[in-house]
């Protein structure tokens, strides 16, 4: 019998490290078994080398929390290499559901009154007004079709990507991921219209005109092909 | 089948009794049958407005706890023959001692004896606003033109938007003063209905004779002559159905001197 036909872990180098493929049709223990044999069979690393980094596909095996853990802490056992990514054909339905939620615009009609705090996982594109003392609460990005003179926050799980944009913008509050803006004491009577928030590199929140948005956050544009 | 109307507003001092009281009596004077009823148990006014404090024997709690009948703790308003009544609260309870289930009873009985039942309701968002929106069909939002009762205005309209039972809330500003309006000092009418977008339903000047027909225990409305008694009238006429023009509140200038120097300045 030649073991070698049916290899459970196959090693690739790419440009940025190795490449672990982790077969999907054995059993987890096997594979741990084989992941470990052939980590410690192949090399002897010297003190002075540099990490490695190793991306780890295990195909179209699910694999849980725990089991993650343990096949990084196999590879963690070798000093010199460190586990960059998990890649993986499948995922749960939760995950799915939660993946869908958050890459969705959820379009609500409605005005945001005192009190109330209207919260998305994904974009919220809100028709209507974000009256004082209103929040709108944004996983992702924030679009209004009215007038924000509430709170907005968007990326509220840490997204510092996420952008707030409003018709007319005189908000108490801009909150985006961690970062808070208070509104000026006085609002001009003109010149809030059209406006958008988004963070900056400093991660200082930057009120300006619509069409800047733009050359900060391309990929905003969801059109292929373009133009 | 009557409908029940709940006039409420949040903030305090707005005007929610004096509009309960002087909608109720203009709905009386264009020949319905109106029941009002006081749900600001421990601190009512309804009674004192309308005149009718002497002569309380039962009230609202008395009601809802079987310890008289609905007829027994109704007090008549001797204007009308019998077109207008007062459910009073009592004044020695406090707004725990009704709860939301009572109230709907209470009013689902009494539907069918009126054409409107008026809810007289306290200020706050606690159990007496809960008890006063729980039987109603439709709300009334008083608010005057200051920006703390408009935002407390716009709480409550969120919250009575949960109610399903309910229709969407109308409007009456309160106490508009003309020469604020027209020195741009206050926000106006279309600030406040651009503001919490609901229908507006009335808009209410300020004058001082409603203070002194509160004194002499007669709602203003009784007034043919007034401002204010025409401005509820016209209200109670839109309650009914009918489309009555919102009349502009005077922002004349005070004089021919004042309305030439202002003619001049403008240019």
């Amino acid at each position: 019998m030649n073991k070698r036909i049916q290899q459970n872990v196959m090693i690739k180098g790419t440009k940025d490290g190795f490449m672990l493929h982790l077969d999907d049709s054995c059993s987890f223990s096997e594979l741990l078994k084989e992941l470990e044999a052939k980590l410690s069979a192949n090399y002897q690393f010297q003190e002075n080398d540099p990490s490695i980094s190793v991306k780890v596909h295990t195909g179209n095996r699910y694999l849980d929390d725990e089991q993650v853990e343990k096949i990084k802490e196999v590879i963690h056992k070798k000093k010199k290499l460190f586990v960059d990514e998990m890649l993986s054909n499948v995922l749960t339905k939760d995950e799915a559901k939660r993946w869908k939620d958050e890459n969705q615009v959820t379009t609500v009609t409605k005005v945001i009154r005192s009190g109330q705090v209207f919260e998305v996982p994904g974009d919220l594109l809100l028709i209507g007004d974000v009256n004082p003392d209103g929040t709108v609460r944004a996983g992702g990005n924030i679009y209004i079709m009215g007038q924000l003179k509430g709170i907005a926050h968007a990326g509220y799980k840490g997204n510092n990507e996420a952008i707030i944009a409003a018709s007319v913008m005189k908000p108490a509050q801009l909150r985006i991921a961690g970062q808070v803006n208070l509104s000026p004491d006085q609002y001009t009577k003109w010149g809030h219209d059209l406006e958008c928030a988004f963070m900056d590199e400093e991660e200082n929140i930057i009120i300006e005109k619509l069409q800047v948005l733009k050359k900060y956050r391309p990929n905003l544009n969801r059109l292929e092909g373009g133009l | 089948m009557g409908e029940a109307i709940v006039i409420t507003s949040g903030k305090g001092g707005v005007g929610k009794t004096t509009t309960s009281a002087n909608l109720g009596t203009s709905l009386a004077l264009l020949g319905k049958k109106v029941c009002l009823i006081d749900t600001d148990i421990g601190l009512r006014n309804l009674d004192v407005i309308m005149g009718l404090e002497n002569r309380i024997i039962y009230d609202l709690v008395d009601v809802v706890e079987g310890r008289c009948k609905i007829h027994q703790a109704l007090i008549k308003d001797k204007h009308f023959e019998d077109l207008l009544y007062l459910l009073p609260a009592p004044q020695n309870s406090d707004k725990s001692a009704v709860n939301e289930e009572q109230m709907r009873k209470l009013i689902s009985d009494m539907k069918p004896d009126y054409d409107y039942i008026l809810i007289d309701c306290p200020a706050g968002i606690e159990q007496g606003f809960r008890n006063a929106i729980a039987g109603a069909d439709k709300a009334i939002i008083v608010t005057t033109a200051e920006r703390p009762a408009v935002r407390d205005a716009d709480r409550i309209i969120g919250l009575l938007e949960k109610e399903e039972q309910i229709e969407p809330p109308q409007l009456i500003i309160n106490r508009i003063r003309g020469h604020l309006l027209h020195e741009d000092e206050e926000m106006d009418i279309d600030g406040v209905t651009d503001f919490l977008k609901i229908d507006l339903i009335g808009v209410i000047p300020d004058d001082d004779q409603v203070i002194v027909a509160a004194n002499k225990k007669e709602p203003i409305a009784y007034n043919p002559d007034n401002r204010v008694s025409l401005a509820y009238r016209n209200i109670a006429r839109r309650i009914l159905g009918e489309s009555v023009p919102l009349t502009p509140i005077g922002v004349e200038p005070k004089g021919f001197m004042s309305k030439l120097k202002k003619f001049f300045s403008v240019r």
